[in-house]
């Protein structure tokens, strides 16, 4: 009777699954054109936060960041004026902490809040409580961005990458790569430049 | 499907959690203190070679009796720090083999000073130490290998024309496996 059970378990699963195989998931997480998994993560205020309690987003900006990289630091301020440009557009900044706490002390849950106070954080900071989220994303490094696009079908990965091409000095930047794509993707053009590489901070797990 | 390749993952996870904690810990002072942006003019006189990725490429395609393995790291970099007394090791111990270690740092210009030497030095690190400075990373990753995602370590072995990359943490004993294809 169990194993009866457990393999309609094993159907259902599929047939729930299947429905999203064509878009979703290689070995190594999302690809462009990918359906992102929605999440439900703890917020630096207590509160849970989801990609589906932004009714009105046009999109999201997904940045998994963290305090300690120092790709990370060098971006901070690029990230919340992201934040600042693009959530009036309707496509917010979430950005989410993938390391574990108790490998990385410095990216504890307490350090977390203590980071967004000291920078004023415009956005949700989320911890990746459990590490399950990130190997979903096939996020590998911090900063690394996904730009989503809010469809019928689900969030779209429409950007996977960096954030521009100059983490040392934001004012020598040739290629505003995430700027780039938000401001496409709002316009309903292409996006040229759909993934880029960087140099980061391997996840801590 | 998913779901198991989801559980692979996790169970990858918290393998590899388990194998990377071991040590970390005591690394942490190489965790905060670079948020602060220094004088640029403290980059001057570092004790290592420093190039751009055109000064650095042809360090990747040198053709002579060598085998070269190019490993990239930073002092920030937990699971680098871990591996490199390997690539020490194994630059010693493979010398009459004809192996080289070359060490690229990708630490920042802030950091080669009042980080990057002190690090050598305090190591006693004999391989060759060189400092790759190019911001135009989405330029030159691919050039270094196409696979490459931007993670470190990572560490390219090659000898003449045969080439492996790994964006990988080493053991000492996976990295002289590896290398073993190069040298017999």
């Amino acid at each position: 009777m169990k194993s009866i059970k457990i393999l309609g378990l094993l159907v259902l699963f599929m047939a729930t699954g299947s429905f999203s195989t064509e878009t979703t998931t290689t070995d190594e997480g999302y690809a462009v054109g990918d359906i992102a998994a929605d999440f439900s993560l703890k917020n630096i205020d207590g509160n849970m936060v989801s990609l589906s309690d932004f009714e009105n987003a046009k999109g999201f900006l997904v940045i998994f960041t963290c305090n300690t990289c120092p790709y990370a630091v060098k971006y901070e301020d690029r990230i919340i004026a992201l934040d600042t440009k693009y959530k009036a557009q309707g496509v917010p900044v979430i950005a989410i902490n993938p390391n574990n706490p108790s490998v990385q002390p410095g990216d504890s849950f307490e350090k977390m809040k203590v980071r967004a106070k000291e920078k004023g954080f415009t956005f949700p900071y989320l911890l990746d409580e459990g590490q399950k989220v990130f190997p979903q994303y096939g996020a590998t490094r911090t900063p690394h961005v996904y730009l989503l696009e809010k469809t019928d079908k689900g969030n779209l990965v429409r950007y996977i990458g960096a954030i521009d091409d100059n983490y040392q000095n934001a004012s020598q930047v040739d290629d505003k790569y995430v700027e780039n794509a938000v401001d496409a993707m709002l316009a309903g053009k292409e996006i040229e430049v759909t993934k880029t590489r960087a140099i980061g901070c391997s996840i801590k797990v | 499907m998913k779901y198991l390749r989801l559980s692979l993952v996790l169970f990858a996870t918290l393998l590899i959690g388990c194998i990377g904690k071991s040590k970390e810990t005591k690394d942490n002072e190489s965790d905060r203190d670079v948020s602060q942006n220094l004088d640029p003019a403290e980059e001057v006189a570092v004790k290592f070679p420093v190039y751009d990725f055109d000064g650095f490429e042809p360090l990747l395609h040198k053709d002579d009796s060598y085998t070269y393995i190019v490993n990239f790291w930073a002092t920030w970099c937990k699971p680098c720090i871990k591996e490199l007394p390997y690539f020490e090791q194994v630059n010693e111990e493979f010398k009459d083999k004809n192996v080289k270690v070359l060490l690229v740092s990708l630490d920042m210009p802030n950091m080669w000073k009042s980080r990057l030497e002190p690090f050598v030095e305090k190591k006693g690190i004999q391989s060759e130490v060189v400092i790759l400075d190019d911001p135009k990373q989405n330029d030159w990753i691919p050039k270094v290998a196409e696979e490459w995602g931007g993670g470190i370590p990572a560490t390219l072995i090659y000898k003449g024309k045969k080439r492996n990359f790994y964006e990988q943490e080493f053991t000492y004993e996976e990295l002289t496996q590896e290398l073993q294809q190069f040298i017999n």
